[in-house]
């Protein structure tokens, strides 16, 4: 039937199509495993940070709920990265180390925020405002829990 | 493929409601979302539809997501026809979030005359071009290429979004057709509670969507196409799928009366991690 010799034209592509998305998927893959250490880049992403954003105040600071509602969000969108414990990984820097800790809560609202894209970080800004803050919470909590990442992963 | 997915980890995802507007959120890296559609279509002087269509999205980078597409349909009364394949790639210019945040969208689209997905309107698409009997409209085999500027931006927990698009059909003589979706969306509460919960307010976002065609090169404007109101509604489980619904209403005559749209989506991290392993021997 002409219509069927038709179809196989686009099936054909589409086959090719799985390809091309495989290659780019496996390709990707082996590229992560030339990432490196991480301190020098968590301590880029926390400078040239607007002086405006730096001051900013964690308004859920003394919400009680707020650490734990950011830990439920952190281990939704932040753990497949940076470890459950946030001890980091290959992938993604320790969030437990004394840069982050010592770093000021408008400063890690401003990378969840904008993200570190060119170092694979995305932008947050799809999750509110209060629940970015949230995350910023859960961070600050985990100060003094432990600055080994190779123990927290 | 089945057995990878299977065994990839499933994630929770923050997934729009949109179904044709994009915002400027692009997948994140390594992780794939596996997509599949539902549309309804009421058609006048013909048999109404279901078209349908699954996507598997990879965010290669931060900056780059792309996206491969399969998709059909089945009009009833006559038959199902699989309608064909779209490649699109989507690509962050600017490092930072800004007041706009654009994203430039490049995709390739191989389709049969008889693909029912309205996956945008574009050019003077009317409703009467669908109700062409599948056996005639399988002749037309289309490749376009289709561009869209992805505008978006968070504004006190809404997301708005503006996207232009300009298509061109690659066979000789067919002129440069245009179109939008604009989209306005918002999580049902901005802040998370503590517990894991399906049905907490977080999950829910709702929104509406409006898309339509502007003309041609040759015929630019609102008229002689159509143009849709679109409800829309998603709900993000914290297994890691999404489940969307959206009724969709034609604005004008030459509209389909009804697109009943829905779709069921899954986030898979760390896929390309796994991939790696799977084809580089990676540690």
């Amino acid at each position: 039937m002409k219509g069927d010799r038709e179809g196989l034209v686009p099936f054909g592509a589409a086959l090719l199509g799985v390809a091309v998305l495989l290659a780019v998927v496996a390709l990707q893959g082996l590229a992560q495993e030339t990432e490196q250490t991480y301190s020098h880049q968590v301590r880029a992403s926390l400078t040239n940070i607007p002086k405006k954003d730096l001051g900013k105040r964690n308004p859920l600071e003394a919400d009680p709920e707020a650490a734990a509602a950011g830990g439920k969000l952190y281990e939704q969108h932040c753990a497949e990265c940076h470890g459950k414990k946030a001890g980091g990984t290959k992938r993604a820097p320790s969030l437990v180390g004394r840069e982050v800790q010592q770093a000021p809560p408008g400063a890690l609202f401003w990378v969840v925020t904008n993200g570190v894209v060119r170092r694979g970080m995305p932008v947050w800004s799809k999750l509110p405002e209060p629940e970015r803050w949230q995350i910023v919470t859960f961070l600050k909590s985990l100060k003094g829990e432990h600055t080994d990442k190779q123990n927290g992963r | 493929m089945a057995l990878l997915l299977f065994s990839a980890r499933s994630a929770h995802a923050q997934e729009s409601p949109y179904i044709v507007t994009y915002d400027h959120y692009l997948e994140e890296p390594g992780s794939l979302e596996v997509e599949y559609y539902s549309t309804f279509g009421t058609q006048r002087g013909g048999n109404d539809f279901h078209a349908f269509w699954g996507e598997f999205e990879y965010g290669v980078k931060a900056w780059w997501t792309t996206e491969f597409y399969v998709a059909g349909q089945t009009t009833f009364g006559d038959s199902t026809e699989f309608t064909g394949i779209r490649w699109e790639n989507r690509f962050r210019p600017l490092q930072r979030e800004h007041f706009i945040n654009p994203v430039i969208y490049i995709e390739y689209e191989q389709t049969k005359g008889a693909d029912k997905i309205l996956k945008e309107v574009e050019g003077h698409d009317v409703e009467s071009d669908y109700a062409v009997p599948n056996a005639i409209a399988n002749r037309e085999l289309d490749h376009e290429l289709e561009l869209k500027l992805l505008l978006s931006r968070p504004v006190k927990g809404w997301n708005i979004a503006l996207n232009p698009l300009a298509t061109k059909n690659l066979s000789p003589n067919n002129p440069w057709e245009f179109g939008y979706a604009l989209g306005a969306s918002r999580p049902l509460a901005l802040k998370a509670s503590p517990n894991h919960c399906s049905f907490c307010r977080e999950n829910f976002i709702v929104g509406v969507e409006m898309y339509g065609g502007l003309g041609d090169a040759r015929s630019f404007g609102l008229h002689d196409t159509s143009h849709y109101l679109a409800p829309v509604s998603a709900w993000n489980l914290p297994s890691g799928w999404t489940l969307r619904a959206s009724p969709g209403f034609g604005l004008n005559d030459m509209s389909h009366k009804v697109l009943l749209r829905w779709g069921v989506s899954r986030e898979f991290s760390g896929f390309g991690e796994m991939m790696s392993r799977v084809f580089g021997g990676g540690r």
